[in-house]
């Protein structure tokens, strides 16, 4: 998809003044997180799975080749077949080559949001396949060709008043009376869509969680059961994966699931999680005929050995993004491209490059909450920290932001001067401050703050003057 | 010009049990320029806690803004120019976790790569304290003599409480005032919005945060707030003041959770003129 | 150059190495070879029958799974039948091909109808019979196989499960472990089915304002019988 990670500032300021997206986001910010809490409260032992979780992807990564190399091979004796993919470019070329090949007219997807870093749909759609999407959010949104807001909850920035209507717009044959009040006679109105479409689908696409070497099987979750409505109904049956999926054993991924669903909606356990190994068997009475794996690369492997190396333990719960008051405030969209919050932050300038990305590493107040609740105990802010760095290397942030720092470092390496200007600072705007109640309705170059809010005044004296005074007259008495 | 590096503290820490520990106040730049009863707040409960303080006059900032801003050189050179100031203390006091955080856990991440100061500066992150958890942690003070006659509500700021596991801490030593209620703040451990430069930077997301947290803390019905870093108090109290101004409403009292703790709460509340 | 050996080469060259070998590719053969299970949760361990059935039930109900215990197959046609009677079901529905299914007495209720095999998208109802239940989630595991087609987990309304007591276990871990003792304790890559399902309540979703609604697009509802007979292993 399009980025307009670029203009992230329009993006917050017009999804605040947006009611539909603040409604729906106050919904969100007061159900996730207490979800999962309740979750974790009912496992004492969660702590040390995280740090389980941490070592097991560690040890992936380190080892990603081999384990790469063990889980084609496996992945062939089963059955199938393993096309690599360097780019977004050859990902898509290769599904739809597969797609022609098997004469396919209608594609449904399970919830993948590689299929959205590669841009799919438009690809299959440009190019006369039709891709449905399955998972309720992402279908609405298909329909509204919106791209989703958040990775797991794909339209969460909408309220159930939009979803009406787009129904109402789109399922031509509805009766006008039909009530599409609630959501339950929302999700009944797209079981029914969706079931035939499912039924009528040549072939099915879904995402992975999980991709296990020892087997070769690709593991999916989900709560609807559209993923292995999906993938067992179709002919051929095609994941689309990135590399760092891997894990070793069924035992491995059995400890991370322990950590998903909790972490992202506050389950115990996803309704459905499916390990999927090769096509159906000869003796089989259902499943895919064909069972092609696309392996995404799309600047994993320069992450490798890198300072954002930890950012590939990521398994896509979502826990960052529930917990951030930033995405919290402005939702999935003002990010800009697939991934939002603060796993977005940290991976979109990693796929798309910093000079497109660059407002995402710093919106962030650094509270720490997205590091606490990850599954994973990837060091978010600390790698936001190092794209900050590197636009300050190549002079990407604005000038007007690094002269005020500049001057700031100088004068905090000359203390003398520092204290020279805090006493007369102290001083002055104590003295003017005094005069206005105590804080500042507005103050010159203080503008964005005092917008909307006061700026509280100093109280006169800078401590340092005081202190040194009290001093010496101690020292006199 | 090369700024010259030197240490005010001569005497250095031996292994040996202090009995009067000798702590450095780190005032840090917003209570230095904003908020000096703060600082006084500080030396006092210290002292009372049996240490004795000493405030290096050339000290300047922790060097948080230049780090956070991708400035990573010149951070550095201030982080070294505090190592130099402060490593002859026992104890490196910050009123603030979010700069007893930068020394702490940043200052040894920040030169882990300079063989000459990575030990210097995990031995200073060692001995450095935010000041509500070094008077109980370190000095194991449970209850303080002071009387605050009101409801309060606390705030439990980012860093301290992520950084520096400050939670509890004063919310016991709170229990002890006199005259004090405490009434939670439900989403107490949700960042205000300030973010050092974040607040300038991205303002109208820094406002929405700050209004929810405002609306949070007016629904308390608490008469004053406090937490234990002055930027973060700074924003609650300018938005809190907004708001009174708009809506014609009882002004929030709004405090360093120290000058409360101290009994110092004779200097008119955070952007008031009387009490 | 292909893209497999660029993405390969790439990754050698990021982790500033070669291909792995020797000892080190030894280790890794060994740790698939072994297969550690890693930190078990306290509640899942050290259960015996009784603590396991309870603890299954106890999970399954509060993922809105309906729980019957019955003694013996002889009484799953009745809990059937009670089933599909309370919830104004067709008395005809689809069940798999489950050799466990042939042991259970259906001439006693003359009524129930069986259509054995995978099931039609027109089937309300369908029966299966799980391979295992994990008691520290409530969750059943499903294996696909000539006996079980996969689609019977996902398009009936509703879906009725006969679970032998015997079958609960602890944690997934022991999951696989019956599974990889199930086939003969060969390499599991060998002998994995095609479709393994883990099921936890019946389907759901929450994509509209976070309000939870069943049967997104699988199962409305699950019902899972529970037959206590130990002699059905």
């Amino acid at each position: 998809m399009e980025s307009t990670s670029h203009t992230f500032k329009d993006n917050a300021h017009d999804a605040l003044g947006n009611a539909h997206l603040q409604s729906a986001l106050d919904k969100m910010r007061a159900g996730f997180p207490q979800r999962r809490l309740d979750a974790i409260g009912k496992l004492p032992e969660f702590e040390d799975l995280r740090e389980q979780g941490r070592e097991i992807k560690n040890h992936v990564l380190e080892n990603l080749d081999w384990y790469l190399e063990r889980y084609e091979r496996n992945v062939i004796a089963a059955g199938g077949h393993v096309h690599w993919a360097r780019t977004p470019e050859e990902a898509r070329q290769i599904i739809l080559d597969l797609c022609r090949k098997l004469g396919a007219k209608t594609v449904t997807k399970g919830k993948t949001m590689i299929a959205e870093e590669i841009a799919l749909n438009d690809f299959l759609e440009e190019n006369g396949v039709i891709p449905i999407e399955t998972d309720l959010g992402e279908y609405i949104i298909q329909l509204r060709h919106e791209p989703p807001s958040h990775i797991i909850a794909p339209a969460i920035h909408l309220t159930k008043g939009q979803v009406e209507e787009t129904f109402r717009e789109v399922h031509t044959n509805l009766p006008a009376d039909r009530n599409l009040e609630e959501p339950r006679s929302l999700v009944a109105e797209a079981r029914t869509m969706l079931r035939e479409k499912f039924l009528k689908a040549d072939v099915g696409v879904t995402g992975a969680n999980f991709l296990i070497a020892e087997t070769g099987s690709s593991v999916i979750v989900t709560n609807e059961g559209n993923g292995d409505l999906t993938q067992l109904l179709p002919r051929a049956h095609i994941v689309l994966a990135s590399l760092e999926k891997i894990v070793p054993t069924l035992e491995d991924a059995s400890a991370l699931l322990r950590l998903l669903a909790r972490s992202a909606t506050g389950q115990d356990m996803s309704v459905y999680t499916t390990f999927s190994t090769g096509p159906r068997r000869a003796e089989d009475p259902d499943g895919p005929g064909e069972y092609h794996v696309v392996l995404l690369d799309n600047g994993r492997t320069g992450m490798l050995g890198s300072e954002f190396q930890e950012m590939l333990r990521c398994i896509r719960c979502g826990a960052c993004m529930n917990h951030c008051p930033v995405y919290g405030a402005v939702g999935g969209h003002a990010y800009g491209w697939v991934y939002p919050g603060p796993m977005g932050a940290v991976l979109t300038p990693s796929l798309i490059g910093i000079e497109n990305a660059k407002h995402l590493p710093n919106a962030s107040t650094f509270c720490g909450k997205c590091e606490s609740v990850c599954p994973m105990k990837i060091p978010l802010p600390k790698m936001m920290r190092h794209y900050r760095e590197r636009e300050w290397q190549k002079k990407l942030s604005p000038a007007t932001q690094r002269f005020g720092l500049k001057l700031w470092a100088f004068l905090a390496l000359r203390p003398p001067l520092y204290h020279f200007f805090y006493a007369i600072a102290a001083q002055v705007l104590g003295l003017l401050g005094r005069r206005t109640g105590g804080s500042f309705y507005n103050l010159p170059l203080a503008g964005a703050w005092t917008a909307t809010r006061d700026l509280p005044a100093p109280q006169g004296r800078s401590f340092q003057e005081q202190w040194h005074q009290r001093q010496k007259q101690k020292k006199a008495a | 010009m090369t700024p010259k590096f030197e240490s005010e503290s001569s005497r250095l820490v031996t292994d040996s049990p202090v009995s009067k520990p000798r702590v450095g106040l780190f005032v840090t730049c917003l209570v230095d320029l904003f908020r000096p009863s703060v600082g006084f707040a500080a030396v006092k409960l210290l002292e009372e806690a049996g240490c004795e303080v000493e405030v290096p006059g050339l000290q300047t900032c922790c060097g948080q803004p230049a780090f956070n801003s991708g400035d990573r050189a010149d951070a550095a050179t201030i982080a070294q120019r505090t190592i130099v100031l402060f490593e002859g203390f026992d104890y490196v006091v910050v009123p603030s976790g979010s700069c007893g955080g930068m020394i702490r856990e940043h200052y040894p991440e920040l030169l882990a790569g300079d063989p000459a100061w990575a030990e210097r500066a995990r031995t200073l992150a060692g001995r450095t304290w935010e000041l509500i958890s070094f008077l109980y942690d370190v000095r194991g003070l449970r209850q303080v003599k002071a009387r605050y006659d009101g409801t309060i509500t606390y705030h439990d700021s980012c860093s301290g409480l992520r950084e520096l596991g400050v939670k509890q801490q004063p919310r016991t030593l709170l229990a002890s005032v006199q005259g004090t209620k405490l009434k939670e703040l439900p989403g107490a451990e949700t960042c205000c919005g300030f973010g050092g430069t974040f607040c300038v930077k991205y303002p109208e997301i820094s406002d929405k945060m700050v209004e929810g947290k405002a609306e949070d803390i007016l629904a308390t019905g608490a008469d004053t707030l406090l937490a234990g870093d002055l930027g973060c108090l700074m924003n609650m109290a300018g938005k809190l003041k907004r708001m009174h101004s708009e809506r014609g409403t009882r002004a929030t009292r709004v405090r360093h959770v120290a000058e409360v703790l101290a009994d110092m709460t004779g200097e008119p509340p955070i952007g008031e003129t009387g009490q | 150059m292909s893209a497999r050996d660029d993405i390969l080469g790439g990754i050698r060259r990021s982790l500033k190495r070669g291909a792995l070998g020797g000892e080190r590719a030894a280790q890794l053969e060994g740790r698939l070879a072994n297969h550690p299970s890693g930190i078990i949760p306290r509640r899942s361990q050290g259960l015996d029958r009784k603590g396991q059935t309870a603890l299954f039930e106890e999970q399954a109900v509060e993922i809105a799974t309906t729980i019957e215990r019955v003694a013996s197959l002889r009484d799953v046609p009745k809990a059937v039948a009670d089933y599909l009677q309370r919830f104004n079901l067709p008395a005809e529905f689809a069940a798999t091909p489950d050799p466990l299914l042939d042991k259970v007495p259906w001439n006693e209720r003359p009524l129930l109808k069986l259509k054995r095999g995978k099931p039609s998208p027109t089937d309300a109802v369908g029966l299966s019979v799980g391979f295992c239940g994990i008691a520290e989630t409530g969750t059943l595991m499903m294996l696909s196989g000539p006996d079980n087609p996969s689609t019977m987990n996902f398009l009936p309304d509703d879906h009725i499960v006969v679970l032998p007591a015997s079958r609960i276990v602890g944690p997934m871990e022991e999951a696989w472990q019956k599974l990889r003792q199930a086939k003969g304790g060969t390499a599991v890559a060998a002998t994995m089915p095609r479709t393994v399902n883990f099921i936890t309540g019946p389907s759901r979703t929450g994509d509209i304002e976070q309000k939870l609604e069943m049967g997104a697009h699988g199962p409305r509802r699950q019902h899972i019988l529970i037959v206590e007979d130990d002699s059905i292993a």
